[in-house]
C-alpha cells in the first residue's frame, strides 16, 4: 500500500497502534487531501471509499426528496462508529483484486446491527452515482463502464457495497490497459470541455455529474487544469448534491489560487453563516480538509464562535471543534485565544457524547501547549470520566461499543488529563483514582464479548489508563495493580498485546513503586526473548530487560541478553552489546565478571562491539588493581582461540603491554609466549590494531628486557621500518630508536604503567543515548540515578556534571602516547553568553561608566607595568604585565577583598572596532574572540570565595599603532546586588618601545633624517610634578626608550631613541625633552617615522610631567 | 553474458523463466525487482535497460509482453536486444502473434526453443529456418524421422553451414529481394531539416536448389568509386547514383572477411526468408513529404492551423497510406476541420487532428485547416506545440539504394545465373517523420 502510517486515518485509539506491528496509525480527524492526490496515482491503486462522518448532517441531506438514493438506502446497514460520531473522516482504500470484501476493505469500521437512523455518507457515492445514471452510461457510451455498473447494482444490494463496485466498475474500463486508460479518458476530458464552452448555460445537475467526472478522473492520477470554475459555482447551489460535489473538488484540487481562494472563503462564509447545519457542515469540513495558511486566516477567527454559540447545532459544533482543531495544528499562530477558551472547557459536559469527544480532542491540543488556560478542564474530565466508566453498557446507547462504554471518548480524556500532574482538589483526586481502579477491575472481568471488537476497545481504555497511572506516578497501590495487568498480558496470545505490555512495562520499571513488582515478571521477558516470533516484540522485551536490571538479577539479565545475542536479529546488535556493556559495568559485584561478560560480548558480537566498549574495559581494568591479573589471563586465553576479533586483539594488547608481567611468571604465558601470540595477530589486523600493537611492544620491552632483541628484531623488520603507513612507520623507527638508545631507568620513566583515567560518564552510556535519541534511555537513566542507592559508586559519573561533561575521546590516552593529559574543561560560567550580549548592546555608555579613578591610575601604568590598577571596597585589581618586541602579557589578578564569594564573576575584555583592528589581545589557552570587538577572558572560575584571588592571563600582540585602550569589564553578583566594573587596561603604543643606544652623530643624523614636518610633534607643557632630573630619567626609561647620555649639548635636556615594535612595522622614535626651570615649562619634542604615532607617543609622554 | 531470460504478462506475472546462470542470485528477487521497478514502475519506464541492485535488465515490449533478459555481467547491450529481437521473430515464426494465449498455449516450446539458442547465457544458431527442421511444433514427429535425416540435422546444425541443409531442389529457382526503409525526419517550422536519416534493410527470399553462391551488388560509394577509377565517365554520369552508408550489418551467412577486403557482398543463402543486411545512411535522403505548417493563436480562446504538404518525388510514382497527425492543445473545446483531398478528424482520445489521404502522385500539394476553440484553464503554462508528425508509404527507396545486381552461381548443379528469376521491390516508409510547428 502506499499509504503510511501517518496518512491512514484511524478511528483505534493509539495505544493500540504507537510503533506496534498495526497498520493503523492516531487518528488525524481531518487531514485528507495531501495524500488523497497521491492516492490516485499509479495504476493499481483505485480510490474506493471516502467516508466522512456528522451522521446527523448526512442523514439530513440523504433523505431530502431531490436526492436520487436508489431504492435502498433506507436500510442501510450504516458503518455507525464513535468516529464517524465525532466526525472524523475516514478513508478506505482497498487493493483492486483484493476480492473487495468489506472486511478486508473497512478494517476500523464495524457495522452496527441496531441502529437506525444514521446514514453515513460516502463521498465516492456521488461519484459512483451520477456514473451509474443512465444518462451517463449513453455519454460515456462504452460497455465496460455499463457492465461494470449494471454488476455493482445486481451484485450488491446494499448501496454500501453496490457504490464501492460501482466506483470499482468505472475503474475497471480504464484498468484494461493504461494507453486505452488515457485514451479513454482523453475522449472524456474533451467532452467535458466542450459541454464546459457550450454556449448555453448547462444545469446544476450536469454542471455536478461533469465536475464529479473531473474529480474522478484527478484521482486517477490524471491532471484537471479546469472545472475549478464549474466547481465553485457549485458551491452556491442550494441543492446538497450540488454543493457537496463542489466541497469536494475544491477540497480535493484546489491549489492557493489567489481569485478563486476569494470566492470560495465568500462561498464558505455564506455557508457558515447559513444557519442551515448541513451546509454549516459542509463549509466546515471543506476548511478543514484544505486545512492551508489561508483558510486558516480566514476561519480561524470566526469557527471558535460557532463552536461556543449557544444556538449551534451537535453536529455542527462537533465539526467545528475539529475544523479549530486542524487549523490549529496546521497554523497555531492564527487561532486566536480568547475568551471562547472557557466555555470550550464546558464542552466537556455537553449532553451530546459527540460534542463532548471532538472537545475533547481539541482541548487536549490547546492543553498540551496552554496548560494553565484549561486547567479547569481536569475535574470535568475527570467527572465525565467517572460517569462513562460507571455506566452500565446500555446506557450510552449509540456510543457503546461492542459492550465498552464509549471507548473513544474514555480514551481521549485519559489522554487529556496526562497533560496534567495529579489532581491536588482530593475530591477530584479520590473520583480519578476510583475511575482507574474501576477501570482496572474491568479489565479483569470475564469478556463480554468473544469478537476481538470487545477486548480491542476495553484494551484500549486500559492501556490508556495505565499510561495515565505511569505518568502521575503517585500511587503505589494503582502502579502495582497496573504492573500486574501488564504481567497477564504477557503471556496473552496477542502480540500486539504483548508488545504493548513490554513497552508499557519499561516505563513503569522506571517508576520506584512498582519496579520491585515489575522485577517480579523477569521469567515471562526472558522467555518471551527466547520465544518470541516478533522481532519488534523482542526488541521491547530486551529494554524491558534492560531496564528492570538492578544489581540483584543484572548476572541473570546479563547471561540471558547474551545469550540472546548469539540469534538477535543484526538491526539491533549494536544496541543490545551497548546495553549488556553499561549493565556489567553497572551492577558488577565482582570485576571479573565484568572482564568475562565483555570479553564474551566481543567473542560473541565483535563486529557489533563499538569502540566505546572496549574503550571502557580498559579504563576499568586499569582503574581496579584487583581484576588486573586476571584481566591478562582472561585475555591471554582468549587470544588463543585461532579466529579472534579484532577488537579482542586491541583489548589483549593493550592489557597484556600494561599487565603481561603479572602472568610472565606462568611458563605457559611467559614473555616470549605473549609476544608470539599477540605477533601472530598482528598481520590480521587493521592499522589502528597495528599500531596499538606496536605501542605493546615497545611497552614489553620495558616489561621483559629478556626479549628486547626479538622485538627490536620485528620492529627492524623492513615491514615496520620501511611501512607504507605513515603512522606505523613512524612508531616502529620511534620505538627501535628509544629501545636502543634509553637506558632502563628512562624506558620505565617513559613507559610507566598508565595512570588511572579520571572517573567520567561512561562513553558507552553517552553513545546509547546518541543511538536511541534522548527520549527513553535518558529519562531511564535520570531515574536510575535517583535509585542509585544500589550502584558501583566507583563507575557512576559524578551526579552533578554529569550531563555537562562532555566526554573527550579515549583513544589518544589509550594508545599511551600521552597526545595530552584528559582535561575536563570547566564548563563555561553559565550567564556569560547573556552578560556579554549585554554589554554590547551599549558598548559606549560601557566604556563612560570607567570606575572613578581608573583614569589617574590608566596614566601611572604608562610608565610601569606592574601594580594596583583599580581598587573599591570589594575588589582589588592587579596587574603584573611584561612586554618583548610587538608582543605582550598580561597577568590580571581579582581580589575579593570581602568575605562573601562573588557569583557569576565575568571579566570581558571590550575594545572598540578600529582599536580591535590594530591590537590583538587575547587570552591563551582556549581563546574565543567574539564578533563585536571583544576577546572573552581566558574563563575564570564564575565563583570568587570571599578574600581569595583569581588570576587570569592576557596575552596581547599589536598590530600596529593605536590611541585607544581596551576596557576591561568585569561583572558579577555581589550578595544580592550585581556589581559591573569597568576599567581601561593600561595597554599602550609606548609598551612596545624596545630602546636603542646610540651616539651623539648618529641620533643627530636621524634625527635630521625625520625632519619632515608631519614627522615632528612639539608639545610645551606646564609641569604637573616637581621638575625633579632623576624622576624625569625613571620616567622616561620607564616610558621604553632609551636615555642617551651626552647627545645633546645642553646636559640639562633629555633625549631617548627607540624602536615601536608592530606586527607590521617597526616605528623609529626619537624624543627630545628641554625642561624650563624657571617658567616650569616643558618643551617636549618628538620625531617618528610615522605621524600617528608620534602624535600619541607626545600625548601619553607630556601627560607624566 | 544472459543470466536468465523472463517474460512476463501485462500484469508483472511470469509466463516464461529460464534462468542460465547462478549469478543472478535469488531468481524471485530478480523476477520481483523487474516487475516493481519496470512493470509497475510509477513513471513509464522509459530506457529499455534498468539497472536495478547491479542487475542489469534489458526489455523488450511486443503488445502486452514483456521480455526482459537479465544479467549481472557487463555485456554487449546491442547483442542482448539482437537476441531478444530474434527471439520474438523465432517465437512469431513459430506460432504467430506473440500474446499472452500463445505463450501460454506454447510454453512448452518455448523452453524447447530457449534451451536451443541460448546456451549458458550465450546466444546461438537463432535461424527459423534451421530451428524448424528439430524443433517441430509437433513433438511426437520427430520420432519419425529417420537415422540419416537426424544425423543430418547434427552434422548440418554443427557444420559450417548451420543455416542452409543440403539437398534443396527447386523446380524454378526464384528470388526475391525487398529492400525496406523508414525515414526519419525532424524539421524546424521554416523547413530546415533538424535531423533526417534513413534505417533500411534488404530482405531476401530465396528458393534457389542446391548450394547457391550469391553475390550481392548496389550502388554503395566506395564499390562504386573503386570500380569507378576505370571508368570515369560513368562516376561523372551517375553523381548521385552512388549513396554513402553510414553503418551496416549482414546476416550470419555473409562473408564477412570478403566484404572485408573486397566491400562485395558474397553468401550462401538460407533457404526461405531471411533478412541479408541492415544499413543506416544520412546523407542525400530524398524526403517524400514537405510538411509546411502554420499555427495562429487568435486570443486565448482561439487558434487557426493551416497545414500544406507536397509530395517530393516522381509524378509517375504514388504514395499510399498517407496521414497526418496534428496535435491539439490539452484544452480543446471544439474543433473545425476543412480540407480539400482524403479525410480529417479530430480524435479527442489522442489529443490531435488526423487527416488521411489514401494515394497521392509526386508533386502534388494538398491542404488543410482547422480552427480549434480552446477553454481558458487557470493553468498560466502555454501550450509546448508539439511537433506534427506524418505517416505514408512510398515506392522507392529515400536513401536512394539501388540493387546492382545479384548474381547466382551453383557449380554442382546445372543452373546458372540467368535461369534464376528474380525480384525486386523498394518500399519506404516514414519512421518518426515531424515537423515542429
Amino acid at each position: 500500500m502506499g499509504l503510511s502510517h501517518e496518512s491512514w486515518p484511524s478511528h483505534l485509539p493509539s495505544a493500540f497502534t504507537a510503533g506496534s506491528p498495526f497498520l493503523l496509525s492516531s487518528a488525524h480527524p481531518c487531514g485528507v487531501p495531501s495524500w488523497l492526490a497521491s492516492f490516485g496515482r499509479g495504476p493499481c491503486f483505485q480510490p474506493v471509499l471516502l467516508c466522512q462522518g456528522t451522521q446527523e448532517t448526512l442523514s439530513n441531506a440523504l433523505l431530502k426528496p431531490e436526492e436520487e438514493i436508489e431504492g435502498s438506502s433506507g436500510n442501510t446497514e450504516p458503518f455507525s462508529l464513535g468516529s464517524l460520531r465525532n466526525g472524523h473522516l475516514g478513508i478506505c482504500a482497498a487493493l483492486p483484486g483484493s476480492g473487495g470484501g468489506e472486511a478486508g476493505l473497512l478494517p476500523a469500521l464495524p457495522r452496527h446491527p441496531t441502529h437506525h437512523i444514521s446514514v453515513p455518507f460516502f463521498w465516492g457515492a456521488p461519484i459512483a452515482r451520477s456514473l451509474a445514471s443512465r444518462k451517463d452510461l449513453t455519454t460515456l457510451g462504452e460497455k465496460g463502464v455499463a457492465s461494470g455498473v449494471r454488476r455493482a447494482r445486481g451484485l450488491c444490494p446494499r448501496p454500501g457495497q453496490g457504490l464501492l463496485k460501482a466506483t470499482l466498475g468505472f475503474c475497471s474500463f480504464s484498468g484494461k490497459s493504461k494507453e486505452a486508460e488515457i485514451k479513454r479518458i482523453n475522449k472524456e476530458l474533451a467532452n467535458i470541455r466542450s459541454k464546459f464552452k457550450g454556449d448555453k448555460a448547462l444545469d446544476g445537475y450536469s454542471k455536478k455529474k461533469y465536475v464529479c467526472k473531473l474529480l474522478f478522473i484527478f484521482l486517477l492520477g490524471h491532471d484537471i487544469d479546469f472545472g475549478h470554475m464549474e466547481a465553485v459555482n457549485l458551491l452556491s447551489s442550494n441543492r446538497y448534491t450540488e454543493k457537496q460535489i463542489g466541497y469536494l473538488f475544491i477540497s480535493v484540487l484546489v491549489n492557493s489560487n489567489s481569485e478563486l481562494i476569494r470566492l470560495i472563503n465568500n462561498a464558505i462564509k455564506n455557508d457558515l453563516a447559513s444557519r442551515n447545519p448541513t451546509f454549516m457542515g459542509l463549509a466546515l469540513h471543506c476548511i478543514a480538509n484544505v486545512g492551508s495558511r489561508e483558510m486558516a486566516e480566514a476561519f480561524a477567527g470566526e469557527i471558535p464562535k460557532i463552536l461556543v454559540a449557544g444556538d449551534t447545532m451537535d453536529s455542527v459544533k462537533q465539526s467545528a471543534a475539529l475544523c479549530l482543531l486542524r487549523l490549529y495544528r496546521t497554523s497555531p499562530d492564527l487561532v486566536p485565544m480568547g475568551d471562547w477558551t472557557s466555555r470550550v472547557v464546558h464542552l466537556l459536559n455537553d449532553q451530546h457524547l459527540g460534542v463532548v469527544t471532538a472537545a475533547t480532542s481539541l482541548i487536549t491540543t490547546l492543553a498540551q501547549k496552554n496548560p494553565e488556560e484549561f486547567k479547569t478542564s481536569v475535574s470535568l474530565a475527570v467527572s465525565r470520566l467517572s460517569r462513562i466508566v460507571t455506566s452500565a453498557s446500555t446506557d450510552l446507547q449509540d456510543y457503546t461499543y461492542y459492550f465498552v462504554p464509549a471507548p473513544w471518548l474514555s480514551v481521549k480524556l485519559l489522554r487529556l488529563l496526562q497533560c496534567y500532574p495529579p489532581p491536588e482538589d482530593p475530591a477530584v483526586r479520590g473520583r480519578l483514582t476510583e475511575c482507574l481502579e474501576t477501570i482496572l477491575n474491568k479489565a479483569q472481568e470475564p469478556p463480554k464479548s468473544k469478537k476481538v471488537q470487545h477486548s480491542n476497545a476495553k484494551n484500549a481504555v486500559l492501556f490508556e489508563a495505565i499510561s495515565l497511572i505511569i505518568h502521575h506516578d503517585s500511587e503505589p497501590n494503582l502502579l502495582v495493580r497496573a504492573c500486574n495487568q501488564l504481567g497477564q498480558f504477557l503471556q496473552h496470545r496477542e502480540t500486539n498485546l504483548r508488545y504493548l505490555a513490554l513497552e508499557s512495562m519499561c516505563t513503569l520499571a522506571s517508576s520506584e513503586f512498582s519496579h520491585e513488582a515489575v522485577k517480579t515478571h523477569i521469567e515471562t521477558v526472558i522467555n518471551a526473548l527466547k520465544t518470541e516470533r516478533d522481532v519488534s516484540v523482542r526488541q521491547r522485551a530486551v529494554d524491558l530487560l534492560y531496564a528492570m536490571c538492578d544489581r540483584s538479577n543484572a548476572q541473570q539479565i546479563v547471561a540471558e541478553m547474551l545469550n540472546y545475542l548469539e540469534t538477535a536479529d543484526y538491526s539491533i546488535r549494536e544496541e543490545i552489546v551497548l546495553k549488556v556493556a553499561i549493565l556489567a559495568e553497572k551492577y558488577a559485584v565482582d570485576y571479573t565478571w565484568y572482564v568475562d561478560t565483555i570479553l564474551n560480548l566481543i567473542r560473541i558480537a565483535g563486529d557489533y562491539v563499538s569502540e566505546e566498549v572496549w574503550y571502557r574495559v580498559i579504563q576499568i581494568v586499569i582503574n581496579r588493581d584487583d581484576v588486573q591479573g586476571y584481566a591478562a589471563k582472561t585475555v591471554f586465553e582468549a587470544l588463543q582461540a585461532p579466529a579472534c576479533h579484532e577488537n579482542l586483539v586491541k583489548v589483549g594488547g593493550y592489557i597484556l603491554g600494561e599487565f603481561g608481567n603479572l602472568i610472565a611468571g606462568d611458563p605457559r604465558s611467559s614473555p616470549l609466549i605473549q609476544f608470539n601470540l599477540l605477533h601472530s595477530k598482528f598481520h590480521l589486523c587493521s592499522v589502528p590494531t597495528r599500531a596499538l600493537l606496536l605501542s605493546t611492544y615497545i611497552k614489553f620491552v620495558n616489561l621483559f628486557p629478556e626479549i628486547k632483541t626479538t622485538i627490536q628484531d620485528v620492529l627492524r623488520s623492513d615491514s615496520q621500518l620501511k611501512n607504507a603507513d605513515v603512522e606505523l612507520q613512524q612508531r616502529a623507527v620511534e620505538y627501535l630508536r628509544l629501545s636502543t638508545i634509553a637506558s632502563t631507568d628512562i624506558l620505565a620513566t617513559v613507559l610507566e604503567e598508565m595512570p588511572p583515567f579520571p572517573e567520567r560518564e561512561s562513553s558507552i552510556l553517552a553513545k546509547l543515548k546518541k543511538k536511541k535519541g534522548p527520549s527513553t534511555v535518558t529519562d531511564l537513566e535520570e531515574t536510575k540515578k535517583e535509585r542509585s542507592a544500589d550502584m558501583n559508586g566507583g563507575a557512576e559519573p559524578a551526579p552533578g556534571n554529569a550531563s555537562t561533561v562532555s566526554t573527550p575521546s579515549p583513544s589518544a590516552d589509550l594508545l599511551g602516547l600521552g597526545t595530552g593529559p584528559p582535561t575536563n574543561a570547566a564548563p563555561p560560567p553559565s550567564s556569560s553568553g547573556s552578560l556579554l550580549v549585554d554589554v554590547f548592546s551599549e558598548p559606549a555608555s560601557a566604556v563612560t561608566q570607567l570606575a572613578p579613578g581608573s583614569q589617574e591610575n590608566f596614566a601611572r601604568f604608562v610608565c610601569k607595568n606592574n601594580g594596583v590598577l583599580f581598587e573599591n571596597q570589594l575588589l582589588q585589581i592587579g596587574l603584573k604585565s611584561e612586554f618583548r618586541q610587538n608582543l605582550g602579557r598580561m597577568f590580571i589578578f581579582y581580589g575579593n577583598k570581602t568575605s562573601t564569594q562573588f557569583l557569576t564573576f565575568t571579566p570581558t575584555l571590550i575594545c572598540s572596532d578600529d582599536l580591535q583592528a590594530n591590537i590583538l589581545a587575547c587570552c591563551l589557552p582556549g581563546h574565543r574572540r567574539l564578533a563585536s570587538g571583544s576577546w572573552e577572558t581566558k574563563p575564570v572560575d564564575p565563583t570568587v570565595d570571599g578574600g581569595a584571588q583569581v588570576q587570569q592571563v592576557v596575552n596581547i600582540e599589536c598590530i600596529s599603532d593605536f590611541t585607544e585602550a581596551p576596557v576591561l569589564n568585569i561583572q558579577f553578583r555581589y550578595g544580592g546586588t550585581f556589581q559591573n566594573v569597568s576599567v581601561k587596561l593600561p595597554i599602550t603604543l609606548n609598551k612596545f618601545f624596545q630602546p636603542t643606544e646610540m651616539a651623539s652623530q648618529d641620533f643627530f643624523q636621524r634625527w635630521k633624517q625625520l625632519s619632515n614636518p608631519q614627522q615632528e610633534v612639539q608639545n610645551i607643557f606646564k609641569a604637573k610634578h616637581p621638575m625633579d632630573p632623576e624622576i624625569t630619567k625613571a620616567k622616561i626609561i620607564g616610558f621604553g626608550s632609551a636615555l642617551l647620555e651626552e647627545v645633546d649639548p645642553n646636559p640639562a635636556n633629555f633625549v631617548g631613541a627607540g624602536i615601536i615594535h608592530t606586527r607590521t612595522a617597526q616605528i623609529g622614535c626619537l624624543l627630545r625633552l628641554e625642561p624650563n626651570l624657571q617658567a616650569q615649562m616643558y618643551r617636549l619634542t618628538l620625531r617618528t617615522s610615522k605621524e600617528t604615532v608620534s602624535q600619541r607617543l607626545c600625548d601619553l609622554l607630556s601627560e607624566q610631567f | 553474458m544472459i543470466g536468465g531470460l523472463f517474460i512476463y504478462n501485462h500484469k508483472g506475472e511470469v509466463l516464461i523463466s529460464r534462468v542460465y546462470r547462478d549469478d543472478i542470485g535469488n531468481r524471485r528477487n530478480a523476477v520481483d525487482a523487474f516487475r516493481v521497478n519496470v512493470i509497475h514502475a510509477r513513471q513509464q519506464v522509459r530506457s529499455p535497460v534498468t539497472n536495478i541492485a547491479r542487475t542489469s535488465f534489458f526489455h523488450v515490449k511486443r503488445s502486452n509482453i514483456w521480455l526482459a533478459a537479465v544479467t549481472k555481467q557487463n555485456v554487449n547491450a546491442a547483442m542482448v536486444f539482437e537476441f531478444l529481437y530474434k527471439m520474438c521473430d523465432v517465437m512469431a515464426a513459430y506460432f504467430g502473434k506473440i500474446s499472452e494465449e500463445n505463450i501460454k498455449n506454447n510454453f512448452v516450446l518455448i523452453y524447447e526453443l530457449l534451451d536451443e539458442i541460448l546456451d549458458f547465457g550465450y546466444p546461438q544458431n537463432s535461424e527459423t529456418g534451421a530451428l524448424k527442421t528439430f524443433i517441430t511444433q509437433q513433438g511426437i514427429k520427430s520420432q519419425h524421422q529417420t537415422k540419416e535425416e537426424q544425423s543430418q540435422i547434427t552434422s548440418q546444425v554443427t557444420g559450417q553451414i548451420g543455416w542452409r541443409r543440403e539437398g534443396i531442389k527447386y523446380r524454378r529457382n526464384e528470388l526475391f529481394l525487398d529492400v525496406l526503409e523508414s525515414v526519419n525526419l525532424l524539421m524546424s517550422p521554416q523547413g530546415q531539416v533538424l535531423s533526417a536519416h534513413v534505417s533500411g534493410r534488404v530482405v531476401m527470399k530465396s528458393y534457389l536448389s542446391g548450394m547457391p553462391e550469391c553475390k550481392f551488388g548496389m550502388n554503395d560509394k566506395i564499390v562504386i568509386e573503386k570500380q569507378g577509377k576505370g571508368t570515369a565517365d560513368e562516376t561523372g554520369k551517375s553523381g548521385k547514383q552512388s549513396i554513402a552508408i553510414d553503418d551496416c550489418t549482414f546476416h550470419q551467412c555473409v562473408r564477412l572477411s570478403k566484404f572485408d577486403s573486397e566491400r562485395s557482398i558474397s553468401f550462401i543463402p538460407p533457404d526461405g526468408e531471411f533478412e541479408l543486411m541492415r544499413y543506416r545512411t544520412t546523407k542525400d535522403i530524398i524526403l517524400p513529404f514537405r510538411v509546411i505548417p502554420l499555427v495562429r493563436e487568435v486570443g486565448r480562446t482561439k487558434l487557426e492551423v493551416k497545414v500544406v504538404i507536397k509530395s517530393n518525388f516522381k509524378p509517375s510514382l504514388l504514395a499510399q497510406k498517407i496521414e497526418v497527425r496534428i496535435p491539439t492543445p490539452l484544452n480543446t473545446s471544439g474543433v473545425q476541420v476543412i480540407c480539400m483531398k482524403g479525410k480529417a478528424k479530430y480524435k479527442a482520445s489522442e489529443n490531435a487532428i488526423v487527416w488521411k489521404i489514401k494515394r497521392m502522385a509526386g508533386m502534388k500539394e494538398s491542404q488543410i485547416s482547422a480552427e480549434i476553440e480552446l477553454l481558458p484553464t487557470n493553468d498560466k503554462k502555454k501550450w509546448a506545440r508539439p511537433p506534427i508528425s506524418m505517416n505514408f508509404e512510398v515506392p522507392f527507396a529515400p536513401s536512394g539504394l539501388k540493387v546492382r545486381y545479384l548474381k547466382v552461381f551453383e557449380p554442382k548443379l546445372n543452373y546458372s545465373d540467368h535461369d534464376v528469376i528474380k525480384w525486386v521491390r523498394y518500399i519506404g516508409r516514414s519512421g518518426i517523420y515531424e515537423t515542429r510547428c
